[in-house]
């Protein structure tokens, strides 16, 4: 199977791949947000981290992604596409957009899926860590 | 009007002008000798006969190289040429001998149940397993053995197993993933004392290792033309004739070629390069082994001292000399290939199978899943050189060393976590 070329470029010069520390230094940072998705014996884990401002802005981001090609490229791309947007911003991006960017075949679909959880996730342990109420908060509420 | 040199006839494959990535994927598939192909080439231009046709001199030319073929093949494994059936290749060969034993030798009629006990193994071939896994549909009983570690049948292992309605034991020779080498002179030696038809699959083995079916006691031997620089869609059983005689059911019906086991008009440039593959195998597989041996040792030696946390997958020295399986900790063997794309081989992980299953070999040898998705094959042939070797060994360092910057996995390592103890989040 033939990757795209810009899965290829991502593979070959990853955009922001490191981390804000190491996994003990992260979770003692409020300002960062932390999300690991994915498992070792499925063949993909993303790990993001995300720098935002009080404001709510992601003002840095950074990855590592142990997967394919397309998972590398995903992860890449999505660091690219959430800097400098708020954190709502950052949320309403969806998996499709990252598919058709980077032109994955249908059997990829579900690493584009993992970045979106990626971003999900990480936005979500900044808001546990700053108080805000997180999309699990809302979801109790709405049970209530 | 001059009959067309078809050794020099142009190529018009689409990307042959570009540059071809060196081919360390030998045992999915070998080149062709040339020399094979020279022999091959008359039986499709100019003596294109049915071995068949006994009136005529094209059919008796046909069959004068299938006997060829049929003396060489024979040669090979020690064998009586009365003892090899041409079939289409190794899984024509294995659903023959299994199923056709089966078949001949079962204990209760179709519709029953009961009708005999096989024993075989988990990592096997498809083209083992999903023969006997149609059996037991059959009402007959199959025992899968769990492969150790180190992924070699032993003798005891298949002992333990054996029950008063064992009819048939299929253990292959050598793994074609991980290369490992199976007990096999002592299994079949056990089947011959309890009367057990014992049937292994040589694809991996013949053409490589030196092959004796009586003194191996082998009963049914399968065996492949395009895995020993033969041509691809011709393979070959053997079936013991004397002290047992072993029968077989047919699965084809038809023309009764092949003594009734085979029915079908035979290939005769296909059989006739496959007995000068087995020719040549059997005079150049000596010097060939020893220094692919040398060639295996050399990559997995420099490869651990490069790149920590490597491991090489089945038992240390027993296995076939052409094939090592690596597994490189914290980076993923697809995006591995890609790193190293100017080099065929092989990865254990399935990332773009729909299961997203690493390779079932590796997993029943109990090597855990995350290594298996990091695991390369790396096979070899007779026209594998030492320079592709030092290639080979500097391009997947680099590609690992560059995954490994970008790996979480490497960094919690790094950090000392235990990666199998973290609850990860599995989608």
């Amino acid at each position: 199977m033939a990757y795209s070329d810009k899965v290829i470029e991502h593979y070959q010069n990853p955009h922001n791949v490191g981390s804000f520390g190491s996994s003990k230094e992260v979770q003692a940072r409020k300002d960062v947000g932390v999300g690991i998705v994915g498992a070792p014996e499925c063949g993909d884990v993303m790990q993001l981290h995300i720098q935002v401002s009080d404001a709510g802005v992601i003002q840095d981001a950074k990855f590592k992604c142990f997967g394919c090609g397309s998972a590398i490229a995903s992860s890449s791309l999505a660091t690219e596409w959430i800097k400098g947007k708020t954190v709502d911003e950052a949320l309403a991006i969806k998996n499709t957009e990252i598919v058709e960017e980077l032109s994955l075949p249908p059997v990829k679909i579900h690493c584009s899926v993992l970045a979106e959880d990626s971003i999900r996730a990480a936005i979500e342990d900044w808001k546990k860590k700053n108080g805000h109420a997180t999309a699990v908060d809302a979801h109790a509420a709405h049970a209530h | 009007m001059e009959s067309p040199n078809f050794i020099h006839l142009q190529y018009n494959l689409s990307n042959m002008n570009k540059p071809r990535p060196l081919y360390l994927d030998n045992a999915a598939t070998t080149r062709c000798d040339p020399r094979v192909v020279e022999v091959m080439l008359p039986y499709l231009t100019e003596a294109y006969g049915n071995s068949g046709s006994r009136n005529h001199a094209f059919g008796w030319e046909a069959e004068e190289a299938v006997e060829k073929a049929r003396e060489q093949a024979a040669a090979l494994i020690c064998a009586n040429a009365k003892e090899i059936i041409f079939t289409s290749g190794a899984t024509e060969s294995n659903n023959l001998a299994i199923k056709g034993a089966a078949h001949m030798y079962a204990k209760n009629p179709e519709g029953q149940t009961g009708r005999g006990h096989i024993i075989t193994a988990l990592h096997e071939h498809k083209a083992v397993l999903d023969p006997c896994k149609r059996l037991q549909k059959e009402g007959f009983d199959v025992t899968y053995l769990q492969p150790p570690a180190d992924g070699v049948i032993t003798v005891d292992m298949v002992a333990k197993e054996i029950r008063p309605d064992t009819i048939l034991v299929s253990i292959m020779w050598a793994n074609n993933e991980i290369g490992t080498i199976n007990e096999v002179p002592a299994i079949g030696k056990l089947c011959h004392d309890k009367e057990i038809i014992f049937h292994s699959d040589g694809t991996q083995w013949v053409g490589k290792m030196p092959t004796d079916v009586e003194r191996d006691n082998i009963d049914l031997l399968s065996w492949s033309g395009h895995k020993m620089y033969g041509p691809k869609g011709v393979g070959a059983l053997y079936v013991r004739r004397r002290k047992p005689r072993v029968r077989l059911e047919a699965i084809f019906d038809g023309g009764g070629q092949e003594r009734g086991m085979r029915s079908g008009t035979l290939n005769i440039s296909g059989i006739a390069g496959f007995g000068k593959a087995c020719e040549l195998c059997q005079h150049e597989m000596q010097a060939e082994g020893e220094r692919l041996l040398k060639f295996r040792n050399r990559l997995e030696t420099e490869l651990a001292k490069a790149i920590e946390v490597t491991q090489v997958n089945g038992n240390a020295s027993k296995r076939v000399p052409n094939i090592t399986n690596i597994s490189f900790g914290f980076v993923e063997g697809e995006s591995l290939l890609m790193g190293i794309k100017d080099i065929a081989c092989s990865s254990g992980s399935a990332c773009t199978s729909a299961s997203l299953e690493p390779s079932y070999v590796l997993k029943s040898l109990g090597v855990g899943d995350e290594l298996a998705h990091s695991s390369l094959r790396l096979s070899m042939s007779r026209w594998t050189t030492e320079k592709e070797i030092d290639y080979t060994i500097a391009s997947i360092t680099k590609a690992v060393l560059h995954l490994r910057k970008m790996s979480p996995l490497y960094d919690l390592f790094k950090e000392g976590v235990d990666i199998s103890k973290i609850q990860w989040q599995t989608h």
